[in-house]
């Protein structure tokens, strides 16, 4: 589903690599969480995945499309068989909950009709049914990272990549989104999540990549040793 | 469709006072614009009415059989340059000397014989009201053996070409840099409307808008800030027009205001106005993100 082979990214205004030789796959049903301190690569590793950056070398394929040549309008169909979370939430904030969550299926050209009973299907999905006509500023951030989580759902996405979505959020609602996203990932649905929030990683089982000054380190799923 | 209008509405109310602000800077750059319109349309006017005055006449030898004349005007009107000829007999020139010339009358009542020679006069159409055809006309004019001589106001024609030509490039040259103004003027104010709302481009590319996606509402909203913008000006424009017609102490008499197509010109050159100053800056925005 996700491959990345020898993968190295520079930024122009950078100093170092801020990814260097990057190689690991990811198949279908997977969790895998990917981990490292603040300027490791987290963010640029989902970036090259949602091809908001493109590698300086290697290759990286995302669901069946190759990133290194895509061209800047096959951009918006590949991020429609994705969907994508932020620490942020990146929610519209002039409009409502449902209206956050139908603009990603009508950028689609969804049917009109077709979209309410699907808009209403992921919001009952991540507990927010009777929140359809809340603004963002109206919800806490728990409440609208489910929003975001919903729109990133509502096109039935291959994969759904997420940047950190509980580093806004307090135990409580952390504990609530993660399950949330293992319930996403039990339904078929591919889940990469960047955190530096290592308790959440170290009691869930799922596979880890860790990723230290732009190199992959620690790879759970064929490593043998414990980096954590 | 309705999703566009729909969209290019909601950010219109969203924005309000950046979207009034728009509309009132495109009201103002364009009413500039178009105050200046309305003293070249009025320049123009006024000389086209002098223009009109023109005339080529050509003095005939007294004696020239009527025969030769009728053939001779008919040779006249033929040319692709003339609009009228008339033919001025000797008492007609005489007549006309008396009713025009007041102070002279006494002096036209004691003549025994008519001084005054019959002429030919020749009205050029537009377009030909100038030094250069006036004077081939007359050259072609004294071709005739029975013209006695051709006058055209030689000195005048000239002079109106002199007028005619600096009007026009002041007129040009003006109009060019209002219009260049109110185009960086707009252009400035759809630039701010796009970065305030850069977040939301940034999100809508996120969820797989395409590039048209996002733009389609842009360029409606600027498309229809642009219509408001120029009818504001327009309307401006006209209580300006008005009040100086109705307070010009005489002035304002024969003052012409848009023409109904002049008009829609203009409107749709706000239009074009709001529509290429979005499709620029989103545009320009987009190839960022």
């Amino acid at each position: 589903m996700i491959r990345f082979h020898k993968v190295s990214k520079q930024y122009p205004t950078g100093t170092g690599a801020a990814l260097q030789e990057i190689t690991f796959h990811v198949g279908r049903g997977e969790f895998v969480f990917l981990t490292g301190h603040s300027g490791a690569g987290k963010s640029t590793v989902l970036k090259l995945m949602y091809a908001e950056e493109r590698p300086s070398s290697g290759d990286v394929r995302v669901s069946g499309f190759a990133i290194p040549r895509l061209r800047r309008d096959e951009v918006p169909r590949l991020r429609r068989r994705l969907g994508i979370v932020f620490q942020d939430f990146r929610l519209l904030e002039d409009r409502t909950a449902g209206e956050n969550v139908a603009y990603a299926l009508e950028v689609t050209g969804a049917r009109s009709d077709v979209i309410p009973a699907r808009v209403a299907r992921v919001l009952d999905q991540v507990g927010l049914s009777n929140k359809i006509d809340a603004f963002p500023r109206e919800l806490s951030g728990g409440e609208q990272q489910r929003v975001a989580i919903a729109r990133a759902l509502v096109n039935d996405p291959q994969v759904l990549l997420a940047d950190e979505p509980t580093g806004n959020l307090d135990e409580r609602a952390t504990r609530g989104v993660f399950q949330l996203l293992r319930d996403i990932n039990d339904s078929g649905t591919v889940v990469v999540m960047a955190t530096h929030d290592l308790d959440l990683v170290r009691d869930s089982g799922q596979r880890i990549l860790e990723l230290r000054e732009g190199r992959l380190v620690f790879d759970s799923a064929s490593d043998q040793g414990e980096a954590l | 469709m309705n999703l566009l209008w729909r969209e290019a509405l909601l950010s219109f109310k969203r924005t309000r006072t950046l979207s009034i602000l728009s509309v009132t800077t495109i009201a103002f750059a364009l009413f500039v614009t178009g105050l200046f319109g309305l003293v070249a349309i009025n320049l123009r006017k006024a000389i086209s009415d002098i223009e009109e005055r023109v005339e080529v006449v050509a003095f005939v030898l007294r004696g020239t059989p009527t025969q030769t004349l009728a053939v001779a005007i008919e040779d006249i009107t033929a040319f692709p340059e003339v609009l009228s000829v008339r033919y001025v007999s000797e008492d007609e020139a005489l007549s006309r000397a008396r009713e025009e010339l007041v102070e002279f009358r006494e002096a036209y009542d004691d003549l025994e014989i008519n001084p005054l020679p019959p002429s030919i006069e020749i009205r050029l159409r537009p377009g030909f009201r100038d030094g250069p055809t006036a004077a081939t006309i007359a050259e072609r004019l004294n071709g005739f053996p029975f013209v006695e001589e051709v006058r055209y106001g030689r000195d005048w024609v000239e002079q109106l070409d002199r007028l005619r030509t600096i009007a026009g490039v002041i007129g040009l040259s003006i109009g060019m840099a209002f219009a260049l103004v109110s185009i960086v003027i707009i252009g400035i104010t759809i630039r701010i409307t796009v970065l305030h709302r850069a977040r939301e481009i940034g999100i809508m590319r996120l969820v797989g808008a395409t590039d048209w996606f996002i733009r389609g509402p842009f360029l409606l909203e600027g498309a229809i800030k642009g219509f408001l913008g120029g009818t504001l000006a327009v309307l401006l424009s006209l209580l300006v027009f008005l009040g100086f017609r109705s307070q010009g102490m005489g002035l304002g008499v024969g003052l012409e205001f848009f023409s109904p197509l002049q008009i829609l010109g203009f409107l749709a050159f706000g239009v074009l106005l709001g529509f290429g100053g979005s499709l620029v800056s989103v545009g320009r925005h987009l190839r960022k993100v």
